[in-house]
């Protein structure tokens, strides 16, 4: 039977490689990580998942002394993959908690299972509002799509003066029609009036017919909640084609690949964030930062800083709660108070953070803080 | 006599399959279930993508098309008609889909249905014309879904996709549906249809020579396909419980057609073997991503390595050991007891 | 929409449509001599806009030597897929080399994402490429002219080498039937080998033309792109080369005028070349050259 033997030798390989793993060490207390690593936003999850590693090069131990040893899966940015990683993680690997995932809607289909098993799952980047409703498990560090669609409005109105808006929202990303659908709220009640929609999907990369769409009805500001791919690509097009209104943006636009690809053309690009290398008023924050930049010799993006956040709020939590008991982590973490981490003052309430939002600006080349704005 | 013998073993091997069934749901944990689940969909999905690329051997890349298909399908159809209204927060749908509302069962008639009609208008034109264009086609199609599930708002809910899905299946539902479509397929395999198909990958001239009709059991084959994998969708909908555009990717066909040559395009027992190899290898080929301890050296780990080592195990498949496992034979009792009796006469 | 603006779309579209034949044109001449759609094809130029970029960035190459390095290097990588991964299946049944095809294809994205990540790399645009033309206020930039440009000079040279030259004869042969081609004495791998070679090197112009275009560079860029060259071949009328090219000009210019006319639609333009492909099959299936590849049908 040639084929038994076949099958023989790839089930030997397997469970060689199965032992190699899983050499664990004693006394560790063992915290899942679920991020995109792969796919199509991989670039997010590589980000974050820098983010963490500093964090933990930072602080490495928890429950005096015992070492925090985290597990990665790659979830693809795939949500059959999320919940199969969570699920292993929770019931084969035995973690106390899990951090992750990047996109909401994967955070969410791998949220149910941790809500079962009662295990904490803390997500740095999900910002759907939908993600910790009725959860009483799953919390996250960064603040929510209303609320940064409300501060871009409000900025827009208030700072910039633009009493008439265009908006370009990718139909593809839950977030961009989150996001674009609270600022068009909170301008109409200030006052403003948008004077055209105008749709893309991620992955687009001509835009000219959209540009020529706006450029017929003079906005004064332009907003594009969408990622940096989008915005840089959008930015040089429009500038090309003798659009010369500000953009505004969400923290999608933060990554260094907007300065590099967009160039000249994103000069005077605004956009809301969580968290500002210049502006970090922690010492966590500040001890980060200067890790990050040796190691890697760039700024770290917010999704870096976020995972960091994660990560420390989640040690913090493991410390507080005095054990790796899974419930009284995720107590824990959800009575997580005035903790200074890297993207702010991280209070939880029923899993969302209250913080501040930083506005920031595309200057020369150069991410440039320009306010912060508080709850 | 070996007839009955065979179908009483059949069903006696079954009926042992569903005791273990009992068994693994009392005392398995959640992820070891979790895993079943998936295999199960899988070997349904890897089944029924064979009937098409392996028996009748039209290359056709279309599994994640159809299973997000069935998943829309059949969820739309669960969700009651409150959860409906909650959760269209842009557009509401639109009438009078919000007000249809099914049992589960029926929901995943209608999935796999839906998707057989949605396969028929697909094949027909490039059947009729040569069916080379099968692949970039579905291929194509795959994206469409997307684009469509994405900017149809008021029938799909765009990005922001559907949550709270109902969690109905289980291993029950999951297995029975498997060993169904398993057991539906190799009667159709096995059937004077199979034969046409068989014929047709073999020589499709010489097939329509001898009088098949090439259109009409190209599309019998496409279709019973569309079905299964409409179905699987639903099930796999009814297991993750939320669902959006990007749900279903095109890994999902890489991952299958992984499958179907590994265990041998045209072979059943083949696609099983390998579905259980290529799901269950991947939740341990996670490790190839994570930083490896052996003898106290540390290899880093490199993520994305899993995908790199499935597509060089395609090539190398298809080029060094075109066969696969199983090539084009059957699992049959008659060969399994003919195992036996060679070696006791040796 | 006044006048102007509908110009300045048509403009836009046809510099789009320029880089679709360009790709078009490699797997219309893979197909019609093999019979293989070569799903790698699309990420064939991806690799080839990579090259370029580390070409000038890394070897900080001028330019134009930059450019003539990847296609030299891309044409290389053709020769090299087409030896290691359908070159043994030729004897094999047809849907043997399409499972490899899709698999150099996925292995080419993942070995990119592994080696280089999933963020966008920029481009470098070359100063002669940077600048803007203002014709009557339709907007020119250089690229916009550029690349029909160079799409048409490279078609042209295309046709004379396969209407006038040994090794053109040879491919039109091959295209009609290999074997009888081998009786014949031509030396058949040598002759695939350069259509591969050729196939490849346009789909890294092409590449360079879209990255001068839109400088965002990443493993996937290569996936849409190749789909909608393969719809613009088979509209063009698979297997050949000029049909190609036009049927590339017509899907870009179609899809600018959707978003342009309909911008409530511009969602669903990602799927307009798949609903051309499926119209061709139906209605005129030899697509609007009208060739007839000799088939069943």
């Amino acid at each position: 039977m040639r084929f038994l033997s076949k099958l023989l030798f790839i089930f030997t390989i397997m469970l060689f490689a199965g032992m190699a793993s899983s050499s664990s060490f004693a006394k560790t207390v063992k915290v899942g990580v679920v991020l995109p690593m792969t796919g199509p936003i991989a670039s997010f999850g590589q980000s974050a998942w820098k983010g963490v590693k500093i964090a933990r090069s930072l602080e490495p131990t928890v429950l005096n002394g015992r070492k925090l040893k985290l597990i990665l899966l790659d979830n693809k940015g795939d949500k059959v993959e999320t919940a199969n990683a969570v699920s292993r993680l929770i019931f084969d690997n035995k973690v106390s908690a899990v951090i992750g995932a990047v996109a909401s809607g994967n955070t969410m289909s791998g949220a149910p299972i941790a809500e079962k098993a009662h295990v904490a799952m803390l997500t740095p980047a999900s910002t759907n509002p939908l993600v910790t409703k009725g959860m009483k498990y799953i919390s996250r560090v960064c603040f929510i799509d209303p609320f940064q669609g409300k501060v871009a409005a409000e900025y827009v109105y208030n700072n910039l003066h633009a009493k008439t808006a265009a908006v370009v929202v990718d139909m593809a990303q839950d977030y961009s029609v989150g996001l674009a659908r609270f600022f068009m709220k909170t301008y109409r009640k200030l006052g403003g009036k948008i004077v055209a929609r105008t749709f893309m999907q991620t992955g687009d990369v001509d835009f000219s017919a959209q540009i020529a769409v706006i450029k017929s009805h003079h906005p004064d500001v332009i907003y594009m909640p969408t990622y940096y791919q989008s915005l840089a690509l959008f930015a040089r097009q429009a500038r090309q084609f003798g659009l010369k209104q500000t953009i505004m943006a969400g923290d999608g636009a933060s990554e260094e690949a907007l300065i590099k690809v967009g160039g000249k053309a994103v000069n005077g690009l605004t956009f809301t964030n969580h968290f500002d290398p210049k502006a970090t008023a922690t010492p966590l924050g500040k001890k980060f930062v200067k890790l990050y930049k040796t190691k890697y010799h760039e700024d770290p993006s917010a999704m870096a800083a976020l995972g960091a956040d994660a990560y420390f709020v989640m040690a913090d939590a493991i410390n507080r709660a005095g054990s790796t008991n899974r419930k009284k982590i995720n107590t824990a973490v959800r009575a997580t108070k005035d903790f200074k981490g890297v993207t702010g003052i991280i209070t939880l309430v029923n899993g969302d953070p209250v913080k501040s939002a930083v506005i920031q600006k595309v200057e020369n080349g150069k991410f440039v803080y320009v306010t912060t704005i508080n709850p | 006599m070996n007839k009955t013998r065979n179908s009483l073993l059949t069903i006696a091997a079954i009926v042992v399959f569903f005791i273990f069934l009992w068994y693994a749901s009392t005392h398995f944990n959640k992820y070891s279930i979790r895993i079943m689940n998936d295999v199960a969909i899988f070997m349904m999905l890897a089944v029924s993508y064979n009937l098409i690329n392996g028996v009748t051997g039209q290359f056709s890349l279309e599994p994640n098309g159809f299973t997000a298909i069935g998943a829309y399908v059949s969820s739309l159809l669960t969700l009651t008609v409150a959860q409906k209204h909650a959760m269209f927060i842009i557009v509401p749908m639109i009438h009078p889909f919000d007000t249809w509302h099914l049992p589960f069962l029926a929901a995943l008639i209608v999935g796999g249905l839906v998707t057989s009609v949605i396969a028929f208008v697909l094949a027909f034109p490039v059947f009729r014309v040569r069916g080379d264009y099968l692949a970039i086609v579905t291929l194509g199609f795959g994206i469409v879904i997307r684009v469509f599930s994405t900017n149809a708002i008021s029938l799909t809910n765009g990005a922001l996709g559907l949550k709270g899905i109902s969690e109905s299946t289980n291993l029950w539902w999951s297995w029975g549906w498997a060993v169904f479509s398993i057991i539906i397929i190799m009667r159709l395999v096995n059937s004077g249809y199979g034969r046409a198909m068989k014929a047709i990958r073999d020589d499709e001239d010489a097939a329509i020579a001898m009088g098949i009709n090439s259109l009409k059991i190209k599309m019998i084959a496409f279709i019973t396909s569309a079905f299964f994998e409409g179905v699987a969708g639903g099930l796999l909908a009814h297991l993750i419980t939320t669902i959006s555009p990007t749900l279903f990717t095109f890994f999902l066909t890489f991952n299958l057609l992984i499958i179907i040559v590994v265990g041998g395009l045209g072979s059943m027992t083949g696609s099983i073997i390998a579905t259980v190899m290529v799901v269950w290898g991947s939740e341990l080929l996670r490790v190839v991503d994570q930083p490896m301890h052996i003898f106290s050296i540390t290899i880093p780990g490199v993520p994305g390595m899993r995908m790199i080592l499935f597509s060089v195990l395609l090539i190398a498949t298809m080029i060094f050991a075109r066969e696969g496992i199983m090539g084009q034979r059957e699992f049959s009792w008659n060969s399994f007891f003919n195992m036996f009796r060679a070696r006791k006469q040796r | 929409m006044n006048f102007t603006e509908v110009i300045q779309q048509l403009v836009n579209g046809i510099s789009l449509g320029s880089l679709y034949g360009l790709v078009a044109i490699g797997y219309t001449m893979i197909y019609g001599v093999l019979r293989l759609i070569n799903f790698a094809h699309g990420d064939v130029m991806m690799v080839g806009t990579y090259i370029a970029l580390f070409a000038v960035t890394t070897f900080l190459l001028p330019w134009w030597a930059a450019f003539i390095l990847a296609m030299v290097l891309t044409a290389f990588l053709g020769i090299a897929i087409d030896t290691i991964a359908y070159k043994p299946l030729r004897k094999a049944s047809r849907i043997s080399s399409l499972i490899t095809a899709i698999g150099v294809s996925f292995l080419l994205e993942n070995l990119f994402l592994v080696l280089f990540g999933g963020v966008p790399k920029a481009f470098p645009i070359p100063k002669i490429f940077a600048g803007n033309f203002n014709v009557g206020g339709v907007i020119l930039p250089v690229v916009n002219i550029f690349a029909p440009i160079l799409a048409l000079v490279f078609l042209f040279i295309l046709l004379q080498l396969l209407h006038h030259t040994k090794y053109g004869m040879a491919m039109r042969s091959l295209s009609l039937d290999i074997e009888t081609t081998r009786l014949m004495g031509v030396n058949v791998d040598a002759v695939i080998s350069l259509v591969f070679a050729i196939g490849s090197a346009l789909a890294a112009a092409g590449g360079i033309m879209w990255a001068l275009k839109y400088p965002s560079l990443n493993p996937l860029m290569g996936i849409l792109p190749g789909l909608k060259a393969f719809a613009a071949a088979v509209l063009g009328g698979i297997g050949d080369v000029a049909g190609a090219a036009i049927g590339g000009f017509i899907i870009g210019i179609s899809e600018i005028l959707v978003v342009a006319l309909f911008p409530e639609l511009a969602g669903y333009k990602d799927a307009l070349a798949f609903l051309i492909l499926i119209l061709v099959l139906l209605f005129k299936p030899t697509g609007i050259m009208g060739k007839n590849l000799g088939g069943r049908f």
